[in-house]
């Protein structure tokens, strides 16, 4: 039984750029917060001038207060607008949204690159402390998530395209020595898809269920408007915003 | 719950508390909605574009935001209307709406053949989609050549009792000739506008934005091509019309209804705010209640043209 989404005016509390062009949202979440679980999403307004549609963010913390924050990288006209947005503004959020990640691992891994950390960060809080941490970014600047996943991870490893910070390569590359290293019940990824395709082969290589959250551009965020379906293995269909973003790698990704 | 004198009406036979209706496509079968809007105060639920198989829509980006609006090129995915009938209809049924059943085919008898599926109870009317610009047989040649619209109007009244709307398709020289063609042939209403055809590139890889190349515009950017095709088709027809296209609020849906249309429908402003219908519903009752207006058909083609 999904809890009811509510439609709520959030008041800004901080807006601050905490890696390159990556930009820390903390607001009032209210009941919104309070009910959100790791890996759904919030779908907010964003009040400047011709921009229509929702932008679908990942909950990245939430705190007793009932404080929400989410994280967002300035790419185009709605994220660029979201910048120059000030405490004590307010912005309708609508959440939460979807299926988050189902908590049951005992020793979880968490494998994200780029913006896919922003939910794990919740996710990692969620998992008090048990969850190890694998992270990648293009190089050391883009790693600043290691400082924020730092009171919730175990044990953090990284890697850098360039070297600049960890192990050199990807996340693809240094996995399979963890998962020889240590006996992980469950690996939880969010990233480019590319590299979810990549966790979720190793995962299914070493017989480790793999939970993966997918984004895809929508409209409602409520299943209505089917821009964000996305392929099961077998074909089938299924909305991104409603069935997902959270689902089973082995639903989504083939394991060949 | 809104409950106001001034907004219910009987439309096609159908009762409705309000004469907002939701455009297919926009609002799935009602339920997703049913935390933010009140289901059963809206005139109807149009729900979303069912054909007789099962289809996948189309691949690749299906949809893209641009100025003031939005396109899309879903390509009809939905479960086909067998799965529709068992499962869908008989859920929804608690919510109390009118449920009316936008239908695609890629034959007059396919039309014919949906609309005899759907002759049954819990289906208040149906609308014959003969406009979607985003699969190859899904009808748009039945939008732009108004002997074909008349065509598949008559196959679906021969078929079924419910009311029979058509839904014209923007993208025509005359639209007024294509409504006249559908009243001739038996529609019982026509509801426009559906999307306008339009694309958008990506100038850094030079491909198209969609996966179907081109897609669907919505959203408030259509509005005025909207209420001009609106205000064109009433004078034009004796039946009603059902008026949308960038519908966002109360304000916008009573130039509708000035420009003629009897009840209007509302798209893309639920993607925006799920809201949205709930609030120009009260708007719209707000606004007649101002102006002591005691029922909104007073307002229906009442725009004022000419000197003072």
């Amino acid at each position: 039984m999904d809890l009811p989404k509510l439609d709520i005016k959030a008041e800004i509390l901080s807006n601050t750029e905490v890696g390159p062009n990556v930009y820390e949202m903390k607001v009032t979440g209210e009941a919104l917060a309070r009910q959100a679980m790791p890996g759904q999403f919030v779908h907010v307004r964003i009040p400047a001038g011709m921009l229509l549609l929702r932008r679908p963010f990942g909950v990245a913390n939430v705190d007793d207060k009932g404080t929400l924050t989410i994280y967002y990288r300035v790419m185009g006209k709605g994220t660029s607008a979201m910048t120059s947005l000030r405490s004590g503004e307010t912005l309708n959020f609508l959440g939460p949204l979807g299926q988050g990640f189902s908590l049951h691992a005992k020793r979880p891994l968490i494998v994200g690159g780029g913006m896919g950390l922003a939910p794990l960060l919740y996710l990692a809080k969620q998992l008090h402390g048990a969850a190890d941490v694998l992270m990648g970014g293009r190089n050391a600047s883009e790693l600043f998530w290691e400082r924020l996943f730092r009171p919730y991870a175990r044990d953090i490893f990284l890697t850098s395209d360039d070297g600049s910070r960890g192990e050199k390569g990807f996340v693809t590359n240094l996995l399979p020595r963890l998962l020889s290293q240590e006996s992980y019940d469950c690996i939880y990824t969010c990233g480019p898809e590319i590299m979810m395709r990549g966790i979720a082969k190793i995962a299914s290589d070493h017989d480790i269920p793999c939970q993966a959250s997918l984004e895809k551009r929508m409209a409602c965020g409520l299943g209505a408007c089917l821009s964000c379906v996305c392929d099961t293995t077998k074909k089938e269909r299924k909305k991104i915003c409603k069935d997902g973003p959270v689902f089973w790698a082995q639903e989504v990704f083939a394991a060949d | 719950m809104l409950r106001s004198s001034r907004l219910e009406m009987d439309f096609l036979g159908m009762k409705m508390h309000t004469p907002v209706m939701t455009a297919s496509g926009t609002f799935g079968f009602g339920e997703e909605f049913e935390e933010f809007t009140d289901l059963s105060a809206l005139g109807a639920v149009v729900v979303k574009g069912t054909t007789l198989a099962p289809r996948r829509g189309n691949d690749g980006v299906r949809m893209t935001e641009t100025a003031g609006g939005m396109l899309n090129s879903i390509g009809l995915e939905n479960p086909g209307v067998d799965y529709f009938l068992q499962t869908i209809l008989p859920r929804i049924a608690k919510h109390q709406m009118n449920v009316i059943v936008n239908i695609s085919g890629g034959s007059a008898e396919e039309y014919g053949e949906l609309a005899k599926r759907l002759d049954v109870p819990g289906v208040s009317a149906i609308e014959l989609n003969v406009s979607c610009p985003n699969v190859k047989d899904g009808g748009i040649i039945f939008g732009t050549d108004p002997k074909a619209a008349a065509a598949v109007v008559r196959e679906a009244k021969t078929h079924t009792n419910k009311p029979v709307i058509l839904k014209l398709s923007p993208n025509v020289t005359d639209i007024v000739q294509m409504a006249r063609a559908v009243e001739d042939a038996g529609a019982d209403a026509v509801s426009l506008i559906n999307t306008l055809l339009g694309m958008a590139i990506d100038i850094q890889t030079w491909r198209p934005v969609l996966g179907n190349i081109t897609g669907g515009l919505s959203g408030p950017c259509v509005k005025p091509v909207a209420l001009r095709m609106v205000w064109q088709v009433a004078q034009a027809v004796k039946i009603p019309v059902i008026g949308m296209g960038g519908i966002m609020t109360a304000e916008d849906a009573i130039e509708f209804f000035l420009a003629g249309a009897s009840a209007v429908a509302v798209g893309t402003a639920n993607f925006c705010d799920p809201a949205a219908t709930r609030n120009i519903m009260q708007g719209l009752d707000d606004y007649l209640q101002h102006r002591k207006i005691s029922h909104i058909r007073e307002i229906v083609g009442k725009l004022v043209v000419g000197k003072e």
